[in-house]
């Protein structure tokens, strides 16, 4: 073996973190020029001057002027898109890695439709926000214990090729049942209700209230799988084999489905199914970043935030006063963008 | 370096391997040869600890397989699986620094020293030029040739390779099989391999391991073992070897000449 070190890479390993850090701070700015940028556009536009005015007045704790009353609210509805984006970006890129197909998203396991299910029987049968929050997380966790039983020894061992088919097409069949039942509920209800559900369905942040969990559970996750991003790496590379890299692979791949299904659960209870983010955010960075997931992971949490946070910026302004829901403006730039890419991977 | 002891292998109902006693020492080079089907590629998971053993046990450097735990073993055995799946654009570079992936109990990234032998490895296997390659846009033998790669930067004493040739043109067989000769007779590795080319096979191997397929098995010298009448039993096919000055070149026998 002819050893050839070029002395151009004996830097290589510190260029790896620093090119991180570079790339995860221009990010993190970009974040927060979307939730200011969403904190000043709306029915009366806050120039930037009043906006820090507002900034400040809501510091010192007074509340009284419109602009700190507009800033408050705008800033909630920010920062409650912004977490439910990152979840879904980030539970996107860990259900990428768990099926190892890059074409999944959270939704594929059919968690969502548990929470569908759940959202639309409370709306059903209680009205009050937070039993709908409520049932809709109990849907998902449902589905997700479900699934987790059906396929628990194709988690543990990894399908042969490690394609984990049998744990696709459980998800796939059990999303279909939830589908059957969120139709049969639709058909059922009430017209005064039957708005407010397919609102529901499509994805909406306008009746979204700011909570700790989701914040929780996003950190905990993004702490959790960044710090085992070299295994999740190697699963994603040599699916069953990197058992013989010494990756203890049932164990990630449970870990994976729980931050995953944990993830999707804790973003479609607080705003329904919107589409796309979990889907076109890991690929578009996938695409810009490559697939490393020590930085993919940090990554996509935070351009899922900011994309949602733009998108909502959009669906209330669009065509104000009526405001749309956000999956509508998350499906319209979500189908282009992955046909582009689609056809972009085919070309190459 | 590592022992079968009493080893089964099952698929179903089907008895593949029975009481195989065999024990593999540094510096041999053992070839893994029989019909389709025979239990090869079995009994190769089985000792990379992919695939629980049916019956009997593995031993790695004395020690059950069970009882390793999996990042120390990562250190001494290597595998190669027969096919590959990639789903994600990793670049060429990315994989061979994954089967770095065992020496890292401290680093979050890679170390200059896992950066060299990810290159020597590549170069090694003449890959050097892909190293910032999408694995995806390889041909077949590229590809196969940088997972080689990977299985030298893993730099194990002993290596479990499942038909590396496959996809090699015929000058990349004989350097890879040149460097796999290299590597037992002279860094004293052990190479446990699978090979449908008995040619390929006998210009490397110093032993063979042959499974009948019915639980039957035969190891030994390759000199002893790699015989016409017991690979026609083996393979199912008659077989004749032509003696060409030094070398030994094994014909199947052409069905017609029975008529």
């Amino acid at each position: 073996m002819q050893t050839t070190a070029q002395p151009t890479f004996s830097t290589a390993h510190t260029r790896g973190a620093s090119r991180a850090w570079l790339v995860l701070g221009a990010l993190a700015l970009l974040a927060l020029a979307s939730i200011l940028l969403a904190c000043s556009v709306g029915s009366v536009a806050l120039s930037a001057a009043d906006l820090f005015g507002a900034i400040s007045e809501a510091v010192r704790g007074d509340h009284s002027t419109l602009a700190a009353t507009l800033l408050e609210l705008r800033l909630n509805r920010a920062l409650s898109g912004f977490v439910v984006g990152a979840m879904l970006a980030l539970a996107g890129v860990l259900m990428q890695a768990l099926l190892r197909n890059p074409l999944a998203d959270p939704y594929v396991l059919g968690v969502s439709g548990g929470a569908a299910v759940g959202a639309l029987a409370a709306m059903l049968f209680f009205t009050a926000a937070w039993a709908i929050d409520m049932a809709a997380f109990g849907g998902a966790i449902a589905v997700a214990l479900l699934l987790f039983l059906l396929a628990h020894r194709d988690l543990r061992n990894g399908a042969v090729e490690g394609n984990a088919p049998f744990l696709l097409l459980t998800g796939v069949i059990v999303a279909s049942g939830c589908g059957a039942l969120v139709t049969l509920m639709l058909s059922i209800a009430p017209d005064n209700r039957l708005r407010g559900m397919v609102f529901w369905l499509i994805g909406d942040l306008s009746g979204t209230q700011l909570r700790w969990l989701p914040w929780l559970v996003l950190a905990g996750a993004l702490i959790f799988s960044t710090r085992i991003a070299r295994a999740i790496n190697m699963v994603a590379q040599h699916a069953e084999a990197a058992a013989t890299l010494g990756v203890r692979v049932g164990p990630l791949r449970k870990g994976l489905f729980v931050c995953a299904a944990l993830l999707t659960a804790g973003a479609v209870s607080s705003a329904g199914s919107i589409g796309f983010v979990g889907l076109i955010v890991p690929h578009a960075c996938r695409f810009a970043l490559g697939p490393d997931h020590r930085l993919l992971l940090p990554a996509a949490t935070l351009v899922g935030g900011t994309f949602l946070v733009l998108a909502d910026t959009l669906a209330r302004t669009l065509i104000a006063p009526q405001q749309l829901p956000v999956g509508v403006i998350t499906a319209l730039i979500g189908v282009p963008v992955f046909l582009l890419q689609l056809h972009h991977m085919r070309r190459r | 370096m590592m022992k079968t002891i009493g080893l089964q292998l099952r698929i179903g109902e089907r008895t593949l391997v029975a009481g195989l006693d065999w024990q593999v020492h540094a510096g041999e080079c053992w070839c893994v040869i029989g019909r389709n089907g025979a239990g090869k590629s079995t009994l190769l998971r089985t000792l990379a600890g992919l695939r629980e053993a049916d019956g009997g046990a593995v031993q790695v450097g004395g020690r059950l397989l069970p009882d390793w735990p999996l990042q120390d073993l990562a250190r001494e055995r290597a595998f190669l699986a027969q096919g590959r799946n990639d789903a994600f654009g990793y670049r060429v570079l990315d994989t061979v620094l994954s089967a770095r992936h065992p020496y890292h109990d401290a680093g979050y990234w890679e170390s200059d020293a896992d950066y060299q032998a990810a290159h020597a490895a590549l170069h090694a296997l003449d890959v050097g030029a892909l190293a910032e390659r999408d694995v995806r846009t390889l041909s077949g033998g590229e590809r196969q040739r940088v997972a080689i790669a990977a299985v030298l930067a893993q730099d194990t004493p002993l290596l479990l390779l499942d038909e590396p040739a496959n996809a090699l043109d015929l000058a990349h067989q004989v350097s890879v099989m040149g460097l796999l000769a290299r590597l037992c007779r002279q860094s004293r590795k052990a190479v446990v391999m699978v090979s449908h080319d008995l040619n390929l096979a006998h210009s490397v191997a110093s032993h063979a391991l042959l499974l009948m397929g019915d639980g039957r098995w035969q190891a030994g010298p390759v000199a002893e073992v790699m015989q016409a009448p017991i690979l026609s039993h083996c393979l199912g096919h008659p077989i004749e070897i032509v003696r060409h000055g030094s070398r030994t070149i094994y014909l199947p026998v052409e069905e017609t000449h029975h008529e």
